[in-house]
């Protein structure tokens, strides 16, 4: 095997981060939807990556997680070449893409067994693992249910648990909140924050600026296809509410007057 | 209000066609197709115009009562009910009932089934333009005939929304209307002999249908051109009352949808537990084929293929029954293998995004391949050996059985090698997961043709050993070849097999991300 065991971080040298990448970019036709992102993702770190619509975050983490292939740069995971040595980089994460189907015709049990055994994982393990992951999911009930009859918040969860199945060590979720209703997202809050605290790395991508304030230590600000920020929450926010410093970041605001007829009904 | 609703109507046709010139291309052909049965329907009905009254009257009634049926049955069937301007929709605009509903009726005549309608209905006329009365009268009828078979359809589709919005409904009458289809041939060709043998039958189902709501409407012209003014009057008034009838029944069915939104079945299966996922071993190929299992089961696209395999020797034994030609029957396993090995040819493109969950867990390119065809394999086995021993106790030729069992199961190997390759690689446009296997699927049209022709060209190339073996049987009468196809059929299909699944899982090892971008391009 040609690939370097990652390097445990030693007093000589920096810590290997969870996931690093490094000159990413995509274009699609004319339109260059990732122009060169480069951003390292510490080991233990809860990180948001933030950005309006069409930012790039999505065509970014797929690059990252070796969903989609970049026409540039390089994505490492704690020092593995995702592109290089795909089959390893991929062990170490847990993947929750946005926007792609799922296997939905079957049953909530079934999808995640499969995501298991498909990495591999021995049945005892499997078997165990489902009950409790769909147990602190609040999904135990469904369990028996297609995927397909889920609503959209259930199958947000089931498919969070399919990316939890194996442990992985580097979690990269987009968009895990949407449609999720606030008792589950705070059950998958806790969950989350339970395994940032035992060593584990979170990167979540969001468009709810308060949410990845509240639950995230590391954020960074993504527009057209570039890093625009990024660092602690606190560095980024620089005092001010990490909303604000977004708008003042990305901009686009319109200030335009008009619409006085809504007011007078 | 009603002229808006069909400008809606106009737009929203014209808008679709915009969208990619293959939609106006598929358009141009369904509507090249319509007039063709326009026209053959229309001319048929001006030779009538010559022909006595009681035929006449006869023919127009029964089309008539056939088109109702068509319009009330179709649509909920092939569940493609035209959902363009979908009643649901206009709940928050304060549209005045009786206004919506004129302009959703008219509205359904926009469209091809709507215009054929019209004009074949229009075309009764021309069949009683014998007397000023008459052709007035068929005009009438025609009017009255056409609208009450648009609002009936609207009447069934409303009334069966909730019930056809439920996903177990339209899994299984989708599949379900598939039988009929497949059969088309035998059903046809039974009821043209009991037409044959029957003409009086017609001519009084006619006449009683005539005093129905399903004839009445089309019955005007006859009734008026044979001078039976009295029997005129009786049946324009039921055709007047069956179209406000089912007017009524549509006003009230609206009324109460529009504030009782459909309520998707949802479906609780308490049995649970991960089934095959626990009974087939802990390896990832094994993991890919329960998967597999379970659409071929559940997802009315695979289930298809399941439904028409065994009316395939139906059919052709029919066809021998029919020419007393056995011939093609004979045949029937390798037709089998061909269709279910090559329908795992489009397993990637079935799958859509849902992939991403195998480039996720990177799940090794030969196990997913091997999964999927031995999914296939666990049952296309078994179908196929019965499949090609049966005919044999028919014709009782059983000199050529080592040359069909050897052709079949080369055919099931090598084809399932070769869709192995071929899934890995191109991806086709299929109807997309949750939709009607009936719906017209998006994307690229031409490369699918290229693919799956171009594939089935390779096919042949590589059974071409096993077909020269049989035909050589077939010719010289001598049956040393048939062994040898028995021999040589299931070896070199297996190697090719295995050829298949490696080349094709080292396809997907290299090429996974860009094979999942080809698919996200049709979601």
């Amino acid at each position: 095997m040609t690939f370097q065991p990652p390097v445990p971080p030693g007093p000589t040298s920096p810590p290997v981060p969870a996931l690093s990448l490094l000159g990413l970019a995509k274009r699609f036709g004319d339109k260059i939807a990732v122009d060169g992102i480069s951003l390292d993702v510490p080991a233990g770190s809860f990180y948001g990556v933030v950005g309006p619509n069409g930012a790039g975050k999505t065509t970014t983490l797929s690059m990252a997680t070796g969903l989609l292939r970049p026409d540039f740069g390089t994505a490492l995971v704690h020092g593995v070449d995702v592109w290089q040595h795909p089959l390893e980089a991929k062990k170490l994460m847990g993947i929750l893409p946005d926007g792609v189907r799922l296997f939905d015709r079957l049953s909530g049990e079934q999808l995640v067994s499969y995501a298991g055994l498909l990495r591999g994982m021995d049945r005892e393990m499997v078997a165990s693992r489902v009950a409790e992951l769909l147990a602190a999911l609040d999904l135990g009930n469904d369990a028996g249910t297609l995927v397909v009859d889920y609503s959209a918040g259930m199958t947000k969860k089931i498919a969070l648990a399919s990316a939890l199945i194996h442990a992985p060590r580097l979690l990269v979720l987009d968009e895990p909140f949407e449609s999720v209703d606030p008792i589950s997202a705070a059950n998958i809050r806790d969950i989350l924050d339970r395994y940032v605290a035992s060593g584990g790395t979170v990167i979540v991508s969001s468009h709810v600026m308060d949410l990845v304030q509240r639950m995230c230590d590391h954020v960074a600000v993504v527009a057209g296809g570039r890093v625009l920020a990024a660092g602690t929450v606190e560095e980024v926010r620089a005092g001010a509410s990490l909303e604000d410093r977004f708008v003042q970041l990305v901009g686009g605001r319109n200030h335009t007057e008009g619409l006085e007829w809504l007011r007078t009904f | 209000m009603v002229a808006h609703l069909l400008r809606l109507k106009l737009t929203l046709l014209r808008n679709s066609v915009r969208r990619s010139p293959w939609q106006l291309i598929g358009l141009g052909i369904g509507t090249l197709y319509a007039l063709g049965i326009v026209g053959v329907c229309a001319a048929g009905l001006f030779v009538l115009r010559g022909q006595e009254i009681e035929l006449a009257q006869t023919v127009v009634v029964l089309g008539g009562a056939a088109a109702l049926l068509g319009w009330a049955i179709i649509p909920v069937a092939v569940s493609a009910a035209d959902m363009t301007l979908d009643p649901a929709r206009f709940t928050t605009f304060a549209v005045p009932m009786p206004q919506l509903l004129a302009g959703l009726a008219l509205g359904g005549l926009i469209g091809i089934p709507g215009l054929a309608t019209s004009l074949v209905a229009l075309a009764t006329v021309g069949t009683w333009s014998r007397s000023l009365p008459a052709a007035a009268g068929a005009l009438v009828g025609a009017a009255l005939g056409v609208l009450s078979c648009v609002v009936l359809s609207k009447v069934v589709t409303t009334a069966t929304a909730g019930l056809a919005s439920s996903r177990r409904f339209k899994d299984i009458s989708a599949v379900a209307f598939l039988i009929p289809l497949v059969l088309t041939g035998p059903i046809v060709a039974g009821i043209a002999r009991g037409i044959a043998g029957s003409g009086d039958f017609l001519a009084g189902l006619a006449r009683t249908l005539s005093w129905t709501p399903a004839g009445a409407a089309f019955a005007l012209g006859g009734e008026l051109a044979a001078g039976n003014y009295a029997a005129a009057a009786a049946k324009f008034l039921i055709a007047v009352a069956t179209l406000a009838a089912l007017a009524l029944a549509w006003k009230v069915l609206l009324q109460r949808a529009l504030v009782t939104p459909p309520y998707a079945g949802t479906s609780k299966r308490r049995t649970g537990g991960a089934g095959l996922f626990r009974l087939l071993p802990a390896t990832p190929a094994a993991a890919v084929a329960a998967r597999s299992l379970y659409y071929w089961l559940r997802d009315p696209r695979y289930a298809g293929a399941l439904v028409v395999v065994p009316l395939l020797p139906v059919l052709m034994l029919f066809q021998g029954s029919q020419s007393g030609f056995y011939g093609p029957f004979q045949f029937v396993g390798p037709l089998t293998a061909f269709l279910l090995a090559w329908s795992i040819s489009t397993d990637v493109s079935y799958d859509s995004t849902a992939f991403a969950l195998h480039v996720a867990t990177g799940v090794r390119g030969a196990d997913d391949r091997l999964g999927r065809a031995l999914a296939c394999l666990s049952f296309a086995l078994p179908v196929v050996l019965i499949f090609s021993v049966g005919p044999f106790f028919f014709t009782g030729d059983w000199d050529k059985l080592p040359a069909v069992l050897g052709l079949s199961l080369g055919v099931l190997f090598t084809g399932l090698g070769l869709a192995s390759v071929i899934s890995a690689r191109y991806t086709v446009s299929v109807p997309l997961p949750g939709d009607s296997p009936f719906k017209k699927p998006p994307g690229n049209v031409a490369q699918t043709l290229a693919v799956q022709f171009g594939g089935m060209a390779v096919l042949m190339i590589l059974v071409a050993p096993e077909v020269a073996l049989v035909a050589a049987q077939f010719i010289t009468g001598s049956t040393v070849p048939g062994w040898i196809t028995l021999v040589l059929g299931p070896v070199l299909g297996l190697a090719l097999f295995a050829t298949g699944v490696r080349a094709g899982g080292a396809w997907l090892d290299r090429r996974g991300p860009e094979l999942l971008a080809q698919l996200a391009v049709n979601r």
